[in-house]
């Protein structure tokens, strides 16, 4: 499974959002989590769900495979819900049993954040299952370009994040050679408690870094022998081009942004 | 004796007649040269080159010095298979470092295509005309899909983006890996993965392909492949090969071998000159082919073989040859 970690979450079906461009998205989904963070009310959390729905369905993405991922947050859902429910006082008093006390504004609080949560995460999903690594850092490294002025460097992170990817199945496989070699010689991975299990992690971690450091040292000097120079005066094989699709898509999206902010403001 | 291996002589046996048979073609890379504007100067040229490394310890003082090249004069022309040899620290590496400029002389110069490497502004040119492949296939690929990795070189000088297709095509073309191209780098073999490398060379458009031990961590077969392509590629497109190696059997081919120790050049002359010269080889830590040994072998216990037999068909020849004198 590590092996195939390039292609992350990216679900390989043809969509219309697939055949975005990834910079559309990437400003999609940024814009999209911002209108979820400010605009808290009912009516704008409708029309989030409404709007998600609509991109899920272009998608072409199997519904019960993004609610999976909602299984990763499933521990801090209840905990928020568990907190909002019994520790937020006012409004009419709902529940009081012995000590539990809930009341409505709680309750309204609870179901906001659950809402609010579970279109955050799904919203970013449909990035991420609609979207190849490759193209992510393309997308990021074009978004991120105006940040210039700010001395940040958007080609080096993003050629950090490609080179990231493509050592992690590399490095997976010497972690597993590296546990064999201290295995045959006599280490114990799997018995103890957690402590002794971290500490036992330590023969194993130890030469990991130290190969990790060779073969940046390696990958720089390869790097450097086939001309690499930073960003400066480079080409792309293959460049990012906005389609008609693009241009559809920002019209849904300034649409859906602009009623947001209506619904926001006089309702 | 391994017959298995004195069998395996006779594909590079195959190359060396091949060589023969091929009209000289040192002229016509003269005048190419002549015509580039580079009268005298051979394509690789060094004068007394040096280089240490230079070991401190905590506090900053020098602990030890290590020369790693000293005083080497090297001289390539265009178009040359050429074959460094040397045992484990002799300098090879280092040497290879300083032809694509990633080392620097702290002595002496350097010249590529009449550019010193120590002139900052022609290094793009100097690394575009002089690609460099390592000994470790993991470690030089950076494209997470084997064509974007081709790509890497082209993009990196500025070719148009049409181009850089064009020429991604054809390297893989030619390293026979066009089957590959969209798959992960990580699911491909040793071999495999060294011609993706290669290929990620050749589509910068190289003069002179520098390889460092490329096939040190590869399986026979990987081993085959990735020098049949070099060969290949010297043949064909009159790319200079210059292939540092510790295998014997890699150097049969070359037109000329340089035998470095602790960064001297102690041998310079074609494979059979340094083949014939068993014992001055052993000396330097080095070996020869095992049919130069066994023809070296059977010339002592008394047969007629003369020195610096490379081919299983060579020393066929001769053992028939010296049975025939025995009969009459």
């Amino acid at each position: 499974m590590m092996r195939d970690i390039t292609l992350g979450q990216y679900y390989r079906v043809e969509s219309f959002i697939h055949k975005l461009d990834p910079r559309t998205k990437i400003i999609g989904t940024f814009i999209y989590m911002l209108l979820i963070f400010i605009c808290d009310t009912i009516p704008c959390y409708i029309v989030g769900i409404l709007m998600l729905g609509l991109v899920i369905k272009k998608s072409k993405i199997p519904l019960r495979y993004m609610v999976r991922g909602l299984r990763s947050i499933l521990v801090l859902m209840i905990f928020t819900v568990v907190f909002q429910l019994f520790f937020t006082t006012g409004g009419k008093l709902v529940v009081n049993w012995h000590f539990i006390r809930i009341y409505s504004t709680g309750i309204k609080m609870a179901v906001i954040l659950i809402i609010k949560l579970v279109l955050l995460v799904m919203g970013s999903s449909v990035m991420t299952y609609t979207t190849t690594p490759n193209q992510l850092t393309d997308g990021f490294e074009s978004v991120l370009k105006p940040l210039k002025v700010f001395k940040v460097n958007s080609h080096e992170i993003a050629m950090i994040m490609s080179i990231a990817l493509r050592f992690i199945p590399i490095l997976v496989d010497e972690a597993d050679k590296i546990m064999n070699a201290q295995m045959a010689r006599g280490a114990d991975f799997e018995h103890g408690g957690i402590v002794k299990k971290a500490k036992n992690m330590l023969p194993l971690l130890v030469p990991l870094f130290v190969s990790a450091f060779r073969r940046a040292d390696e990958l720089s000097l390869a790097m450097e022998a086939r001309c690499y120079f930073g960003g400066e005066g480079r080409t792309k094989m293959k460049p990012l081009k906005y389609s008609n699709l693009d241009k559809i898509a920002a019209t849904v999206l300034t649409v859906y942004t602009v009623l947001v902010i209506v619904l926001y403001r006089f309702l | 004796m391994s017959f298995g291996l004195l069998y395996s002589n006779i594909r590079t046996a195959t190359f060396l007649f091949d060589k023969k048979y091929d009209p000289p073609q040192a002229e016509s890379f003269a005048s190419k040269t002549l015509y580039m504007g580079c009268d005298d100067m051979s394509f690789i040229k060094s004068e007394k080159l040096k280089f240490e490394y230079i070991r401190r310890d905590e506090n900053g003082n020098v602990d030890s010095i290590n020369k790693a090249i000293d005083e080497v004069d090297l001289d390539i022309e265009k178009g040359q298979f050429i074959a460094i040899l040397g045992s484990n620290g002799s300098g090879k590496s280092t040497l290879a470092k300083h032809i694509n400029a990633l080392l620097t002389p702290a002595d002496g110069t350097m010249w590529i295509n009449g550019n010193d490497t120590k002139d900052a502004e022609k290094l793009k040119n100097i690394r575009q005309s002089v690609g460099m492949v390592f000994q470790n296939p993991d470690n030089q690929i950076i494209g997470s899909i084997v064509e974007e990795d081709v790509g890497f070189g082209p993009e990196n000088i500025g070719v148009p983006t049409k181009e850089i297709w064009n020429r991604v095509d054809d390297a893989l073309e030619k390293v026979d890996m066009n089957d590959f191209r969209l798959k992960s780098p990580n699911k491909l073999s040793g071999g495999q993965k060294q011609r993706v490398a290669i290929a990620g060379v050749l589509a910068m458009k190289p003069q002179c392909i520098v390889l460092d031990e490329p096939t040190a961590m590869l399986d026979p077969q990987g081993r085959r492949d990735v020098i049949d392509t070099i060969t290949k590629l010297n043949k064909t497109d009159n790319i200079t090969i210059i292939l540092v190696t510790h295998y014997m059997e890699e150097v049969v081919n070359a037109d000329r071998v340089i035998v470095l120790n602790k960064g001297k050049i102690v041998m310079q002359d074609t494979p059979r000159g340094i083949f014939s010269q068993i014992e001055k080889l052993e000396s330097f830590n080095l070996d020869v082919p095992e049919v130069t040994k066994v023809a070296n072998m059977l010339s002592k216990s008394g047969l007629e073989i003369s020195d610096g037999i490379l081919t299983v068909e060579e020393l066929a020849d001769e053992i028939m040859a010296a049975k025939k004198v025995r009969i009459c």
